[in-house]
């Protein structure tokens, strides 16, 4: 029991570690679009491992958490897809690094 | 796999979810599992589910669990990266948003394929318009649609090809 508790801890501490990222990327990373890519990897892995974590420790509630992961991988990367959309319809600029824009060269056929 | 048996998959994904919320196989929890899920399948049987237009096969069962094994091994790769990027001091991005060509053709497949690309190494799905699906890449190793294909499409597509129609 308690070895099972220890490893979840460990898990939950490694969540928050990457939520800590995904947070560090959001105030690092140069525009929009790059900062929801930071933030959508690291807050689906970290809610998962914090998930994975509590778990552990409380095997009882294992299927719920694991249904839980079921919806949040599914919809996570759903969101941030409809706002880097949304961000660039609305013509939200992307960083001065940024080497290629395939979507507004085409942007002419999309309606 | 036929169309007919569409509401059937929809009913068993939306009753197997019940039955896991709840954690018991009761006679009571199961009947109310079964009959609303049966109406909600009856009056939805045009919709789509999860695994809508899965084929079922041996085949197709194996790529599934390939797919998920591949999927979480990406996810893992897709955070270390974006770490190794966020903790360096330069941050080394080279960002850019190329087309991609997807052979995919069943809506459900497509999802799974712009959700599983949002979620791997610095790529996110941004727009799908026919068959072209248009990605940002945090560190793009090429704008062209060949490219861009081979490294973020061709992965995934291998394992959703066999699974769905």
């Amino acid at each position: 029991m308690a070895v099972l508790e220890f490893i979840g801890s460990l898990v939950l501490l490694a969540g928050a570690l990457f939520l800590f990222l995904g947070g560090l990327g959001l105030y690092r990373m140069p525009d929009t679009y790059n900062r929801i890519q930071a933030g959508t990897k690291a807050t689906t892995l970290g809610t998962l491992l914090l998930l994975l974590g509590a778990a552990l420790m409380v095997p009882g509630w294992a299927v719920k958490l694991l249904l839980i992961m079921l919806f949040l991988m599914y919809t996570n990367p759903l969101s941030s897809q409809v706002l880097a959309r949304a961000a660039h319809r609305a013509g939200v600029p992307l960083t001065a690094k940024t080497k290629h824009d395939a979507l507004a060269q085409d942007a002419g056929d999309l309606t | 796999m036929s169309r007919s048996l569409e509401p059937l998959k929809l009913f068993l994904t939306l009753l197997v979810i019940w039955l896991l919320l709840n954690g018991s196989v009761a006679l009571g929890t199961l009947a109310v599992g079964v009959v609303v899920a049966g109406a909600i399948a009856v009056l939805f049987r045009e919709s789509l589910s999860v695994l809508s237009g899965h084929k079922f096969t041996a085949e197709a069962l194996v790529a599934s669990l390939l797919y998920v094994g591949y999927f979480l091994k990406e996810l893992v790769k897709a955070n270390l990266q974006m770490a190794a990027i966020v903790l360096s001091p330069r941050l080394p991005v080279e960002p850019a948003i190329v087309a991609t060509r997807v052979r995919l053709t069943h809506p459900v497949a497509r999802l799974l394929l712009a959700n599983s690309i949002t979620l791997t190494p610095g790529t996110l799905s941004v727009e799908m318009k026919g068959d072209t699906l248009y990605v940002h890449w945090v560190v793009a190793k090429g704008t062209d649609v060949e490219t861009a294909t081979r490294e973020i499409v061709a992965g995934f597509e291998r394992y959703l090809e066999k699974m769905y129609d």
